[in-house]
């Protein structure tokens, strides 16, 4: 797809065609019949992440945006498709070169009381990176480092011998920035790293990952179910529904100029500061709810609740065209969509 | 890359200290901020020690090990042996036999004593045999999952699907009776519980994301099993093997009882309560004595299982 600002840039990550599914859990028997029925968690995801850049990855629960960081990091084998890490292809990797993936990718989880091993104290949770790549055998020097990293998140380095549940929610989320940070990975796949915190904290720790990526120079893969925490800090946006991607660019072309009736919907429902603005808006509600992925539905996955579905949609799935300079969308009728007004003035 | 290199940047703009700590603060941080580095195991046996509980039990075990360990030290002097037929049959408590003595003229003490030594080394040695058992099979079903879950989970489900009791009394028959045999039975035929109890302790922590953190550094299976999942599980496993103990004492006694187990006249408190018995109505002591034996050994062994559930917990507070 090569985002035009990009061109010539080699991309950091390259994910392809990337499918996965699982099958659906039954009874001893039915479990290995052929055919069997089959979650279609991500179908054919292509994107590319460029060094440095923030990609932010948007959907509701359970559209497959964290199926999809996990089949990149590797936590689940992708049914079908290649991710391209670096130059090579995370499939084909020796066990060194696999093992050094792990070193300049790295990722931070959702729940910070589920990440972070209760029995072990914050100052071991953030070394072990070190441990397990053997960078610094040096105790002294590793305890060192880690301090510094403690305060470079904003914890007291004093805490370092403290065990996780010693910590508050927002507290324990920079513990798992600095496990993140320890390696100074090339990308970092952030699952949805805020949503589990106070909206006050959610600005704080926002804050401190641009904070990071400028200094740091790092690549995310930014997933969230909330637009306006995207909008913070992406330099591009994809937008996904029942595993599918609807639509990707940069995010003022995706926050102005939406051509997806799903992300215009999306839009529609973030509050805009200003109230006369915010009165002047029509939200676009959807009928009904997200299908079933053991079942999609056939043609556009979106049909079944687009405002503007027209017969063609439920036969033909489209695909990701251009329709403006680095902004592709995933519908028939992206250009002659009526819906318009929604968009944001940034 | 150099990791030494980065740290030595300039240091990243953040906003001020206060603003950047969250205000919430955890519970637990009345600790000061330079506390001592604190292990999880010391933190544990600060925690059982304020379970009064516990700590009674902890005594009672300590004692009657004691007692047993020491027994050919002071008992064949003062009270005659465990099989020594010195005194007149039946003898009420006195000050020279605490505990009376028996329908051939043994000192029931003594027996008592001497029984404790076989009741102890069985529920000891019983509960190891089935934890190193279970364990390795509960690790195996749990962590591999798949087809060695299903065989080694059907198989559990075969052994529980017997009366234990029954089952280990066929196992002695085939056997033959004798200590060595009775901590074989009760040992091997006890690994189904622990395997279940370790596999479900196993398969709940798996699901953890900080298995899945360690994974995504590059951690080797060893070292998520001996850092992760291990540590995590391993505490069920304690507590369940400690009542477990008891149990196993249990069972002795009663095989014991049956006829099943110790041989006479070699004492165990299950002999005992089988000798007793028939005296029950005229010389009750002689039963009474090393029940209350088995009794408070038992509830001992699950006051302090139930006091290290406590003190295993990590997230309990430190009130």
């Amino acid at each position: 797809m090569g985002q035009d600002r990009h061109e010539g840039t080699q991309p950091l990550l390259k994910v392809e065609h990337l499918t996965k599914e699982f099958p659906v859990e039954g009874g001893v028997i039915s479990a290995h019949r052929k055919g069997s029925k089959k979650v279609h968690a991500v179908e054919d995801v292509s994107f590319e992440i460029y060094p440095g850049e923030t990609f932010g990855l948007v959907g509701e629960s359970g559209c497959g945006k964290s199926t999809t960081g996990r089949s990149i990091m590797r936590l689940t084998t992708p049914t079908s498709g290649t991710v391209i890490f670096d130059g090579k292809d995370v499939s084909t990797m020796s066990r060194a070169e696999f093992k050094s993936m792990h070193r300049d990718m790295q990722y931070i989880f959702q729940d910070p009381y589920a990440s972070l091993n209760p029995r072990m104290t914050i100052g071991e949770i953030v070394s072990e990176p070190l441990t397990i790549h053997n960078v610094m055998p040096d105790a002294a020097e590793r305890t060192a480092f880690v301090r510094e990293l403690l305060d470079v998140v904003g914890l007291n380095p004093e805490h370092i011998n403290r065990y996780p549940h010693e910590f508050s929610g927002g507290q324990r989320q920079r513990v798992g920035i600095a496990r993140a940070f320890a390696l100074r990975p090339k990308l970092i796949i952030c699952d949805e790293p805020v949503s589990a915190l106070d909206v006050s904290i959610q600005a704080q720790v926002l804050n401190l990952l641009s904070d990071l990526q400028r200094e740091f120079g790092t690549a995310y893969l930014f997933i969230a179910h909330d637009l306006s925490v995207v909008q913070h800090i992406s330099d591009r946006v994809a937008v996904m529904y029942l595993g599918h991607l609807m639509e990707h660019s940069d995010w003022k072309s995706l926050y102005t100029e939406p051509h997806h009736p799903y992300t215009q919907s999306l839009l529609s429902a973030v509050p805009v500061p200003d109230p006369d603005i915010q009165h002047a808006r029509k939200r676009i509600i959807l009928a009904g709810d997200v299908p079933s992925p053991i079942d999609p539905p056939s043609g556009c996955p979106f049909h079944t609740r687009c405002p503007i579905a027209q017969g063609r949609c439920s036969s033909e799935v489209p695909t990701l065209r251009k329709v403006l300079p680095g902004h592709y969308c995933a519908c028939h009728f992206a250009e002659k969509n009526p819906i318009k007004e929604s968009s944001i003035r940034l | 890359m150099s990791l030494k290199s980065w740290m030595k940047g300039e240091p990243v703009a953040v906003e001020t200290p206060d603003q950047q700590r969250d205000a919430a603060p955890a519970e637990g941080t009345t600790i000061d901020a330079g506390a001592p580095s604190r292990t999880l195991w010391g933190d544990a046996l600060a925690r059982l020690r304020r379970n009064r509980l516990a700590i009674m039990a902890v005594i009672w075990i300590v004692f009657i090990v004691l007692v047993a360990l020491t027994a050919d030290l002071w008992v064949p002097q003062t009270l005659g042996g465990p099989t020594a037929q010195l005194y007149d049959a039946r003898l009420p408590m006195s000050a020279a036999h605490p505990f009376g003595t028996d329908q051939v003229g043994r000192d029931v003490l003594s027996r008592v004593v001497y029984g404790a030594r076989i009741s102890l080394a069985v529920g000891l040695l019983a509960t190891a045999i089935s934890t190193l058992i279970g364990l390795v099979m509960g690790a195996v079903a749990a962590y591999y999952g798949g087809f060695w879950d299903t065989v080694i989970m059907r198989l559990a489900d075969v052994f529980l699907a017997f009366p234990y009791i029954l089952f280990v009394i066929v196992m002695l028959a085939v056997l033959g009776s004798g200590i060595q045999n009775v901590f074989i039975a009760i040992g091997v035929l006890g690994w189904p519980s622990i395997a279940r109890v370790f596999r479900s302790a196993i398969l709940s922590v798996k699901e953890n994301d900080y298995v899945d953190a360690a994974r995504s550094m590059g951690a080797s299976d060893a070292r998520i099993i001996m850092r992760h999942i291990f540590p995590n599980s391993v505490a069920s496993i304690v507590v369940y093997s400690t009542m477990n103990i008891g149990g196993a004492i249990l069972t002795e006694a009663a095989l014991s009882f049956l006829g099943m187990g110790v041989v006479p006249p070699d004492p165990s408190w299950g002999i005992l309560i089988e000798d007793g018995q028939k005296f029950i109505a005229t010389q009750p002591w002689l039963m009474i004595m090393p029940g209350l034996a088995i009794l408070l050994t038992v509830l001992a062994f699950t006051l302090l299982g139930d006091g290290l559930r406590d003190a295993l917990d990590v997230k309990m507070k430190d009130a």
